[in-house]
């Protein structure tokens, strides 16, 4: 019978990601990494997959370490709690979840490389604003054997610098995943400034070829094949903004003990406690639907899109919640850029928004519950 | 339990409740006219009631997790996962429950000696006894080591004179279990003894109090000269205190039940408004998308801390996260539902039955069991070790 409680070996490997994370990628890395310019970190990444994350969701057989969606989640989560930057949603769980789902011997192929950290993907999905993978318009044109790719799309994560690139298309009776490198002639990558200093790009498709080859899974049929990932990445992207959230509140609490106001600390303050033990209970049930999510994912993912869609749900809120009571309760100094709070902030918001927003998956689980 | 002993057991449960519960039992109502609190003076609203209770008790389903000895089904963690499934999957009512299955019992089967146990529970699991709660007193509420009712030293009992307030069914309860205060030298902690009186004892008297609700489920109680017997102590004379806190976080866990939305059990509030509300407007249906969410979330949170339970990792003061964030939802919820039910819902018994009624009764929730800022008062304290 599954169980919400951490297995002993997640709680390991909690434990081992947290002190990597802490020596490899704190969040000073991220600050030194944005004052520098650079979206991406190869030797953390190299290591991180030394460390079998990056075939996290690898087969055995093609050198991964298959920990499976709960373990990727506790992974993810680590990382949310230093904001370690890394291409392990895009590649690690959404692309090795989709390469997964199509098992032929070029996937098991990718596969490998992926769990070498030899390559990265990025999933090219949205169009517009918001994540709204049915109204697709990036066109992809029947052309003798193949397809000719035109359109452009945005908020492409890790897009900037990822290898390979993962393009949902339309054709002609459905959607349809192509796989493509990324320097194919008539790919135009722009990066995006973001926020939260990260890779992200708006690409442009100007008549780019494809092959049947560059499909995955079956023509007008890319949701068999991208779903499972959609919903592998949304869980984890959950368990990082929850990770997030417990790393902003963690640095709230210590201050909460450490500044002094009227001769005490403010800790004492019982509005602030309030406050404090409030978020700490949003975090304490958000973290429930996280484990949740990752049990769903492992024992019956056909079953599972309530489960996730509850996750991203609530780590939405719950992170948006935590990162403005962090930056109140540190005042003036957390409105500076000289101290973290703004990183967690910047980096909740890109969150919030990736892979469905909260009116999404909010939606998603009203549909889910008949109503 | 191996999967292949596990699918044995639920396929057993399922044939017993199929072939135990009356039909009338499974239509999962949980309103206060349905449920069965047992008891000597208690009066079953129909056979088909009289008839589920006496079938679980026979077979310890009334208390499924206590011992065999003690009225219960000994089941396992695993096996109550799947008895209260099965019993959700035929949408069977709780057979029967009561102060003693959500709060003596907990506390006997931690502090009791096994005599204690072997008198007290039994009668709890057959819902021959009913219990009530003494804990608050005019001065004593969110302050409740303050209690001032008094046990004075008699020889072989205490002679207690006090009163109590709120005391919940006092009215209709066979015993109480009460916190008396037996040192009034040794600190407010330390002086309490945690006393289990016979309310059929010369010098009790209760007087109903009456809710906004419009019912009367509160009483004022008063002691005069009761001898209590020095065998009605439950743990040590003067550390009543720990048992009277170990009480509340199962008294808390289970007020916050209610707030959460039985994962995959219960139906969807939205669902639920959706009956009455033709066009639920944006507004409506985005607050009760909410309350979904977190319902959902709380239900899981619930589960787990059960699971961890399990696993020896306990809960302990989390209890007043749960009991915060589970009453908190279930105002929210009752606030919806009465803004979906618009004027029909402001009748007494109108259209939607006691919608009203049960709306006012859930702003009780954050009081009862320890307020709202109480419990966030221990989280701060205990959990976040924020100084107090
Ligand atoms: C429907 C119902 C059933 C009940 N049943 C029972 C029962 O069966 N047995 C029983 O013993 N009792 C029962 N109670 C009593 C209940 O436990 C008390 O009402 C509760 O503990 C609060 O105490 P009080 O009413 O004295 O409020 P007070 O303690 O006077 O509180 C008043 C307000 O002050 C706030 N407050 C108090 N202290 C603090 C503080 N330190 N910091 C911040 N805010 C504070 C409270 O949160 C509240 O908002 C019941 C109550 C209700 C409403």
């Amino acid at each position: 019978m599954t169980k919400l409680v951490r297995t002993d070996e997640e709680t390991l490997l909690a434990d081992m990601a947290r002190s990597f994370l802490e020596r490899e990628a704190p969040l000073s890395k991220l600050r030194q990494m944005r004052d520098q310019g650079r979206t991406h970190d190869a030797a953390a990444w190299k290591a991180m997959a030394e460390l079998g994350w990056a075939g996290v969701l690898v087969p055995e057989s093609a050198g991964g370490s298959d920990m499976g969606f709960a373990a990727a989640n506790v992974i993810a989560e680590e990382m949310g709690r230093t904001l370690a930057v890394a291409p392990f949603l895009s590649t690690a769980v959404i692309a090795a979840t989709t390469l997964r789902q199509v098992g032929d011997a070029r996937a098991s192929k990718a596969l490998a490389q992926i769990a070498a950290g030899e390559t990265t993907y990025a999933l090219a999905i949205d169009e517009s604003v918001k994540f709204a993978p049915d109204s697709t318009r990036l066109e992809a044109r029947a052309v003798g054997n193949g397809f000719c790719l035109s359109g452009s799309k945005q908020f492409v994560v890790d897009g900037g610098l990822a290898e390979r690139l993962l393009v949902l298309a339309r054709t002609q009776a459905g959607l349809t995943l192509f796989d493509i490198p990324a320097d194919r002639a008539g790919v135009h990558r722009d990066m995006a400034h973001m926020i939260d200093s990260r890779d992200v790009a708006r690409i442009r498709f100007e008549d780019v070829e494809a092959t049947g080859a560059d499909v995955l899974g079956a023509v007008d049929d890319a949701m068999s094949v991208l779903q499972p990932a959609l919903q592998a990445g949304q869980a984890a992207l959950a368990a990082e903004m929850t990770g997030l959230a417990a790393g902003a509140f963690g640095m709230t609490l210590s201050y909460l003990k450490e500044r002094k106001q009227f001769g005490v600390e403010i800790g004492r303050f019982q509005a602030l406690q309030h406050r404090a033990a409030h978020l700490w209970c949003e975090i304490e049930v958000t973290s429930s639907a996280i484990l949740n999510a990752g049990r769903m994912l492992d024992s019956d993912p056909a079953s599972a899109a309530l489960a996730v869609s509850l996750a991203k749900a609530r780590a939405t809120q719950t992170a948006t919640l935590a990162v403005q009571e962090g930056v109140q309760l540190h005042g003036g100094i957390g409105m500076t850029d000289a101290f973290d709070m703004g990183f967690f902030m910047k980096r909740a918001r890109v969150g919030a928004e990736w892979l469905g927003d909260y009116s999404y998956h909010a939606e998603k689980v009203a549909a889910q519950r008949g109503f | 339990m191996s999967d292949d002993k596990m699918t044995a057991f639920r396929a057993e449960m399922r044939a017993w409740l199929q072939e135990n519960c009356p039909e009338e039992m499974r239509d999962g109502l949980m309103t206060e006219e349905s449920i069965c609190w047992g008891g000597k003076s208690w009066t079953f609203s129909s056979p088909a009631q009289k008839l589920w209770l006496e079938r679980c008790a026979a077979k310890g389903y009334t208390v499924p997790t206590w011992p065999v000895a003690y009225g219960g089904a000994g089941f396992s963690r695993d096996q109550e996962k799947i008895f209260l499934e099965e019993m959700d999957r035929l949408n069977a009512r709780l057979p029967l429950q009561s102060f003693g299955i959500w709060m003596l019992g907990p506390a006997l089967l931690h502090f009791g000696t096994h005599e204690q146990k072997l008198r007290y529970l039994p009668p709890v699991a057959r819902g021959e006894l009913r219990w009530c709660q003494g804990y608050s007193e005019p001065g004593a509420g969110s302050d409740l080591a303050n209690v001032q009712t008094h046990g004075a030293e008699g020889g072989d009992h205490w002679l207690v004179n006090g009163q109590k307030i709120w005391t919940s069914y006092a009215d209709k309860a066979d015993w109480i279990f009460a916190l008396v205060r037996t040192d009034r030298d040794a600190p407010k902690h330390k002086g309490i003894s945690f006393l289990l009186i016979n309310m059929e004892d010369p010098g009790i008297e209760t007087r109903p109090i009456k809710m906004i609700s419009g019912v009367s489920p509160f009483c004022e109680t008063f002691f005069t000269d009761v001898k209590v017997p020095k065998d009605q102590i439950v743990g040590a004379e003067n550390a009543g205190w720990d048992v009277a806190k170990y009480l509340l976080t199962h008294e808390r866990e289970m007020i916050s039940a209610g707030g959460a939305a039985l994962s995959g059990g219960g139906r969807a509030l939205g669902a639920v408004i959706a009956d009455t509300v033709r066009d639920m407007d944006a507004v409506l249906r985005a607050d009760a998308m909410r309350c979904e969410v977190d319902g959902l979330a709380l239900g899981l949170t619930l589960e787990r801390y059960k699971d961890q339970a399990a696993a020896g990792q306990g809960a302990g003061d989390a209890s007043a996260m749960l009991k915060y964030m589970g009453t908190e939802l279930n105002k929210r919820r009752h606030e919806l539902m009465m803004s979906a039910g618009g004027s029909d819902a402001l009748e007494w018994d109108g259209p939607l039955g006691n919608r009203a009624g049960d709306w006012l009764r859930t702003k009780a929730n954050s009081i009862e069991g320890g307020t709202s800022e109480v419990m966030l008062s221990i989280v701060s304290r205990r959990i976040l070790g924020l100084p107090g």
